[in-house]
């Protein structure tokens, strides 16, 4: 018994060095990142400017590209993809690095130290579950540090997957560091069991999608805010009369992927993970029904997930709705990805419910 | 809502199609069956204004406004006490605001799930439902029985193009095609020098399911609200519980449940068990809970052994028992002036911190008397606490949930407890109108005792002897029809939005016509539209054109006449490069 309990202090321990270090690493990883942006900013991109300008007079109809002569060989008939009305035509910037060698150097050696950080991150997530041979997220410590993995690690896969999701770096990094500096300080909980009502298979099955959706949603939050910068951007560009950009913020912007695109990645990760958001409140009330005597009660933590949920659907209607696609359904989402994280830190600490396990 | 198919302009039917309406007519619409957003003013009249109502109310966009509202009105219930939650507190609400508590009171805000406001909301977002579903489906019933629409004059026009030459006929070429898109499970159908063909109708489906799933949901929550039954009761190790009316502490029902046919079922609990973390940061923390109980069902009333935990209820006759807390009875033993045993019992306290269960309590004697043989009710109040901190602790407050140092104090209070009045009174509180306190010179008669210490009362009144401790545990027992019928809602809601959400629908045409250079070559262009701008349809067209090859083989053009396109090189071949 006690040899197991010190074994366990012993995996606590270790997992408290393995998270403190891979926010050294972080740390590293977002000023290579910084890097990245700076020497970034010394090249001359301006093909948004370029592409808008050229939008103007040639609105060609998309064409065969065949070239190459009869004799040529024949190659395989291309297909040529128009995009949608009302969204500018305009290419994704080149990255953060904008094309300069210095600055891609260091965006690779911020990706390298990411996936590093996270290995070790992981590390402490995984010796944390050891101590408390359990699932680990007991308590808000545990789940703010499992989000901020689960986070960095979809980010990972969809670069391995060769995405292009670059540009998500910086931002990603930073909150992930004020997020585990929070978890470390203000949420610390000493690895510890469960209470009893926590005792439960469900445990895993909503917890675990509860973690993976708001991971994925904080990605579309992030590229949404984006897209709202970016488009303004768009706009002013598209109005050479309006009030132009000023120069850090067109260096910034400049860089990023269109707003069209951002657009895009943020509709596809929202509605890609709203189903499992929904499993999420469908396996949180087979759970409550089975503790509690009750699917559904209208716990504080329960009306925020609904709300939440009701929110996510807003937006995807707004979507499909004419008049509210762009900004104001980005709006709708930006609130959206708002009610989940009061859900999480809003609930938790200042609303007692029946979820009252924050642990603070 | 119109169900016309010869929409001139769909703006609904996604960012592609609604550019290409112009040029595409029926082509681009119905690619999906949303309502089309009108906002015209009706002619005056009646019968013109409930149809603009009902237009407007069966719109997208009123139905996003009340989704929007659904979820602002369900705010305010989750940061105001709510009466069907917690009762002390909205009283508590009220006494420290009492002006605010008024208007929150006539808002309806201490039940905002069940307020006039919230209800007319979610009542309309469903009407609005019922009136998006019904012709939605129609309209969706009309498209699977007409045929994918034919091809538009200019296909290059359409979101993902490709074109090549070849030297089959173009009838063969058609035929190939149509052979190709079938193969692939599109509904595919030749009109003219063209091959219609549309793929990926579950995604309306899906889309229907999930909206009337949602429909079943609040079915099934109504009738669970309506039929239902819940009831608590306390027991103390030992005792037992049979399902009537008569057993519950407290008992209440939706509005259609019978009280005259409750299931026969009940159960005896022997004992309770409960750990506790005993070291570090988290001591105190419960570790296990677990009620062993008996139970029987049904009229033979043969018993059974089991367990209930917090996780896991006992299901029992369509009704199920839940966990809900414990706390600890100390039994008691009352004589009376005369010696004779008034009392013998355990009697349940109520915890008071729930942490560490210093919990208080009365115990009532009723059939005391003096020893001079008169009536003498007797009354005791009490705190427990199961882990006594020691005498210098100076206070009664317990330090640990677990029974290792048990004290139980009592005052004692003698005259009419007021039971006799016949009405109903609380088991925990002594009725004080007509008690008196024992008292020894001018001090109240207190006494701490550990078990198996007797506190006698002054003036030869009696005693009472703390024997020992039993623990309770309260349950829930409740019945809750609609429980299936809103799992099967929320199963039949996941795959319809999966449905929705994962199924491209989409259309492709492909076109086999001579070239006008007379050269006798045949010119195949295909062209695919989807609902919304999907990476996956250029690299499907990619494919049929592929796949197509075979049977048009490519064919040298005869001179370059097309002009290069944008220096910017080759189309992006998907945008999945992209994002
Ligand atoms: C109870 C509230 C409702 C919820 C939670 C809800 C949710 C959803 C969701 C998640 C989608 C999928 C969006 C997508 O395909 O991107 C959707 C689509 C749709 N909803 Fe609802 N909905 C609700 C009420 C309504 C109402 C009242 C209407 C009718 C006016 C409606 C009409 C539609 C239509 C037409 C679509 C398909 C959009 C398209 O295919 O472009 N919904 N809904």
């Amino acid at each position: 018994m006690n040899i197991a309990a010190a074994a366990n202090e012993t995996l606590a321990h270790n997992s408290n060095v393995l998270v403190y270090s891979a926010m050294a690493i972080y740390t590293l990883a977002f000023v290579a990142h910084m890097a990245e942006w700076v020497f970034g900013s010394r090249s001359k991109v301006g093909r948004t400017a370029a592409a808008l300008t050229a939008q103007a007079t040639a609105a060609a109809p998309a064409r065969a590209d065949r070239q190459g002569g009869g004799t040529a060989v024949l190659e395989r008939p291309k297909v040529i993809t128009k995009t949608a009305a009302g969204s500018r035509d305009v290419p994704d910037g080149p990255g953060a690095a904008g094309g300069t060698e210095k600055g891609d150097l260091y965006g690779r050696i911020a990706i390298s130290l990411t996936v590093l950080a996270w290995a070790l991150h992981v590390g402490g997530v995984v010796t944390r579950a050891l101590s408390v041979q359990r699932a680990p997220w007991g308590n808000m410590y545990e789940f703010s540090t499992t989000f901020a993995a689960v986070a960095v690690g979809v980010y990972l896969l969809l670069l391995t997957l060769r995405k292009n999701v670059r540009w998500i770096g910086l931002p990603l990094i930073t909150t992930v560091l004020l997020d585990l500096g929070l978890a470390v300080t203000v949420l610390y909980t000493a690895s510890d069991q469960l209470v009893p009502a926590l005792h439960s298979y469900w445990l895993w099955i909503h917890v675990s999608c509860a973690i993976l959706s708001g991971a994925v949603l904080y990605l579309g939050a992030v590229a949404t805010l984006l897209f709202l910068f970016r488009d303004r951007y768009e706009a002013k560009l598209a109005d050479p009369a309006g009030k132009q950009p000023g120069a850090f913020a067109a260096s910034v912007l400049e860089r990023l992927p269109s707003a069209a695109s951002l657009d895009k990645f943020a509709y596809r990760v929202n509605a890609t993970v709203f189903p499992l958001w929904t499993f999420t409140i469908i396996a949180g009330a087979i759970w409550a029904e089975a503790a509690w005597g009750r699917y559904w009660g209208w716990d504080p933590k329960e009306v925020w997930s609904f709300i939440t949920w009701v929110a996510y659907a807003c937006y995807l209607h707004a979507r499909a709705t004419a008049g509210w696609k762009g900004r104001k359904a980005a709006w709708l989402g930006l609130i959206a990805f708002a009610c989940y994280l009061f859900n999480y830190y809003g609930v938790n600490i200042f609303v007692t419910g029946l979820h009252s396990y924050a642990g603070v | 809502m119109s169900t016309k198919t010869d929409t001139p302009r769909d703006p609904e039917s996604g960012p592609a199609a609604g550019d290409a309406g112009n040029d595409l007519g029926a082509a681009g619409s119905q690619l999906s069956t949303a309502p089309r957003e009108d906002v015209t003013l009706p002619s005056l009249g009646p019968l013109g204004w409930v149809r603009w109502f009902w237009r407007q109310l069966t719109s997208m966009r009123v139905a996003l406004l009340l989704l929007f509202l659904l979820s602002i009105g369900a705010i305010p219930g989750s940061l105001i006490p709510q009466t069907s939650i917690d009762p002390v507190k909205v009283d508590q609400f009220k006494t420290d605001h009492p002006s605010l508590g008024g208007i929150y009171d006539k808002l309806g805000m201490f039940h905002v799930y069940s307020s006039v406001w919230f209800s007319a909301i979610y009542l309309l977002l469903f009407i609005s439902l019922i009136g998006c579903i019904v012709p939605r489906t129609w309209q969706f019933v009309g498209q699977l029985r007409g045929r994918p629409p034919a091809a538009p004059r200019r296909l290059t026009r359409l979101p993902a193009y490709t074109t090549w030459r070849t030297d089959a006929a173009p009838d063969d070429v058609l035929d190939a095609a149509g052979r190709l898109l079938k193969k692939r499970r599109f509904r595919a159908h030749r009109s003219g020098t063209a091959v219609a063909a549309e793929k990926g109708y579950l995604r309306e489906v899906g889309n229907l399911v999930f909206h009337v799933a949602l429909i079943v949901m609040l079915v099934a929550f109504a009738v669970g609200s309506l039929w239902k039954s819940e009831g608590g009761k306390l027991i103390t190790e030992g005792d037992g519980f049979a399902n009537s009316l008569t057993q519950y502490d407290d008992f209440k029902s939706g509005a259609f449940f019978d009280t005259d046919t409750m299931e026969p079922f009940g159960f005896t609990l022997d004992k309770f068990v409960a750990t506790y973390e005993r070291t570090g940061p988290q001591k105190g923390t419960p570790r296990i809970f677990r009620a062993d109980v008996r139970y029987f069902s049904g009229a033979d009333g043969k018993e059974h052994k089991t367990s209930i935990e917090v996780n896991s209820p006992l299901d029992i006759a369509g009704n199920r028992v839940y966990l809900l807390s414990h706390g600890y009875s100390p039994q008691v033993t009352v004589k009376d002036g005369r010696g004779k045993v008034v009392y013998k019992g355990a009697v349940p306290f109520l915890p008071q911190d729930s942490k560490n269960f210093t919990s208080t309590g009365v115990v009532k004697v009723p059939g005391a008397r003096t020893k001079d043989g008169k009536r003498n009710q007797l009354g005791f109040q009490g705190f427990f606490v199961p882990t006594f901190g020691g005498k210098g602790s100076g206070s009664m407050f317990s330090q640990f949930p677990a029974l290792d140092n048990p004290r139980l104090v009592l005052t004692a209070y003698h005259g009419d407890l007021g039971v006799d009045s016949g009405l109903p009174q609380n088991v925990y509180q002594l009725q004080m109108k007509n008690l008196k306190q024992y008292k020894v010179g001018g001090r109240a008669v207190a006494q701490m005792m550990q078990p198996g210490q007797t506190m006698t009362l002054p003036g030869g009144d009696g005693s009472i002897t703390f024997n020992g401790i039993k623990t309770w545990a309260s349950f829930k027992i409740s019945h809750q029809p609609g429980n299936g019928l809103a799992l099967t809602g929320a199963v039949a809601a996941l795959l319809g939005l999966a449905g929705s959400l994962f199924i491209q629908r989409r259309r492709v045409w492909v076109r086999a016509e001579p070239a006008d250079d007379g050269s006798g070559a045949t010119v195949v262009e295909i062209a695919g539209l989807g609902r919304s701008e999907s990476p996956r349809l250029p690299e499907e067209l990619g494919a049929l054109a592929a796949a197509l090859e075979p049977d048009a083989p490519l064919a040298p053009h005869p001179e370059d006449t097309v002009e290069p396109t944008d220096s910017d090189g080759p189309a992006e071949p998907s945008e999945g490069a992209r994002a």
